[in-house]
């Protein structure tokens, strides 16, 4: 069915249809509306969902950390300070391995005080062993977070489905939903590791443990990450199979001869391919990577991918505060070092606070990125 | 000692599969006071055994029995609980 919403909308039809267990949690700008529309369809009884309204964001990630704990499909939904607050919960979450699914409505992080979209909470959280996904389209963004229940459960690992604020999350797209049942088979029925309620099968969660076992579970942690990647793609494979999209870990735009590229996360994206075409239409062969999922990392694809150019500029939609680029320049830095031809890496940070990326904009990067130089280390975008 | 696992032997998540496995790591050693219980003065209303946040209480056919001190960590809440009047535990220094 074609439908015209809104990111927040669309986020939550999604979530009315994988229809989970149990939704525990707190509203924040600009995802406030996703917690909201949820909870009408609870009070509407268009779900069977459990939903629990808490006091804060660390008490819903807790309470979701209990509920998926107890074999129970569980979702919230969160943003910046909310998502900050929720920190300490996220890493636990993580390391019992618990598939938790999370779409965000990426905001930037106060002070000072700031409700616009950027990635600076999603970022933030990289470490906590949690599925990043960056969307570019509301529509991606509904597509996604079904996904991400199936991956969440098949790699038993908790996951982000990132909208950008009020970029998408408030705008209106016309986007092509699924029926309630296909989706529904899609995910189907969610099969828990192990159930702390279950007396007959009596478990231990959540141990102490000391120097000699940390590491090697966190090791066993990093491993699960490792080996999510081949599993996201297994399963945007069965998604194309079953409704005709298919979305990939990373998507080429127009680099097949390329020489520069520029490569960014969500919905910059979409502007940036109109940037594209029009410097192809001037015969300037330059590309566009966008990178779907943050984490796992997809090192080797990248590492493939990106070798074969000259330049390659990437850009951050959130800074790091002196690591000399934001998190994605430095780890794409990475992955490309020890490349057997090593591109020209170009460094920008752009849009923090919600700050317009404009057409002009785009452009500017790729004539850089053409000319394979730029005077600063790192560029930042339209600040005055 | 057991040999210690490679992390490819443990189970996802750090579950314990096996809850009697704390068993061996005798936590009682964190403990800086210690209940000392009174057989005279307990009258067996089981507080101490429902309120114990480990099992440190030793309960025998519904009876009180004593108190298990290779877990106990002398958190005070048995001795808390245990009635006004009857005061069978009470907490002493754990070095006297």
């Amino acid at each position: 069915m074609i439908l015209a919403k809104t990111g927040n909308e669309a986020l939550a039809y999604a979530m009315k249809q994988i229809n989970p267990d149990v939704v525990a949690a707190y509203p924040i700008t600009p995802s406030t509306e996703i917690v909201q529309i949820f909870a009408q369809y609870v009070s509407d009884g268009k779900v069977d969902s459990e939903f629990v309204a808490v006091e804060s964001e660390h008490s819903a990630m807790a309470a979701c950390i209990g509920s998926a704990a107890s074999g129970c499909r569980t979702m919230t939904a969160t943003a910046s300070q909310g998502l900050m607050l929720m920190h300490e919960m996220l890493f636990i979450a993580g390391g019992l391995r618990l598939p938790i699914v999370m779409p965000i409505a990426s905001r930037s992080v106060s002070s000072p005080l700031n409700i616009h979209g950027d990635h600076s909470d999603s970022l933030a959280s990289r470490d906590s062993g949690w599925l990043q996904f960056f969307c570019e389209t509301v529509q991606e963004g509904y597509d996604t977070l079904i996904q991400c229940v199936k991956i969440a459960e098949r790699t038993s690992l908790p996951a982000i489905c990132a909208v950008d604020g009020f970029i998408l999350s408030h705008c209106m797209e016309r986007i092509e939903t699924f029926e309630d049942k296909p989706v529904r088979e899609f995910i189907g029925k969610y099969k828990p590791n192990w159930n702390l309620l279950d007396i007959k099968k009596p478990i231990l969660v959540g141990p102490a443990t000391m120097q000699d076992y940390f590491f090697e579970f966190k090791r066993s942690q990093i491993e699960g990450m490792n080996k999510a990647l081949p599993i996201i793609e297994e399963v945007q494979a069965e998604f194309k199979q079953k409704f005709g999209r298919g979305y990939g870990v990373i998507e080429e735009y127009r680099c097949e001869d390329a020489e520069a590229v520029v490569l960014l996360m969500g919905s910059a994206c979409g502007t940036m391919r109109e940037a594209v075409d029009e410097m192809r239409n001037q015969g300037k062969k330059v590309g566009m990577v966008k990178l779907r999922v943050f984490r796992p990392l997809p090192h080797q694809v990248l590492a493939e991918s990106l070798a074969k150019f000259k330049t390659v500029a990437v850009m951050d939609r959130a800074d790091t505060v002196n690591a000399w680029g934001g998190a994605l320049f430095t780890e794409i830095s990475s992955v490309l070092y020890d490349s057997p031809t090593r591109p020209k890496m170009l460094s920008y940070v752009y849009g923090l606070g919600g700050k317009e990326f404009s057409l002009a904009d785009a452009a500017a990067v790729l004539e850089q990125a053409h000319a394979g130089k730029k005077e600063d280390l790192v560029t930042y975008i339209g600040v005055r | 000692m057991a040999k210690l696992k490679s992390w490819k032997e443990l189970p996802c998540g750090a579950i314990i599969d096996d809850p009697t496995a704390v068993l061996e790591n005798k936590t009682g050693a964190w403990r800086s006071q210690r209940p000392c219980w009174n057989a005279e003065k307990c009258i067996h209303c089981l507080n101490c055994w429902i309120f114990c946040p480990d099992a440190a209480v030793i309960v025998k056919d519904g009876k009180v029995v004593g108190i298990n001190y290779d877990y106990c960590k002398g958190c005070g809440i048995c001795a808390e609980v245990c009635p006004t009047k009857v005061q069978a535990i009470t907490m002493e220094e754990e070095r006297k």
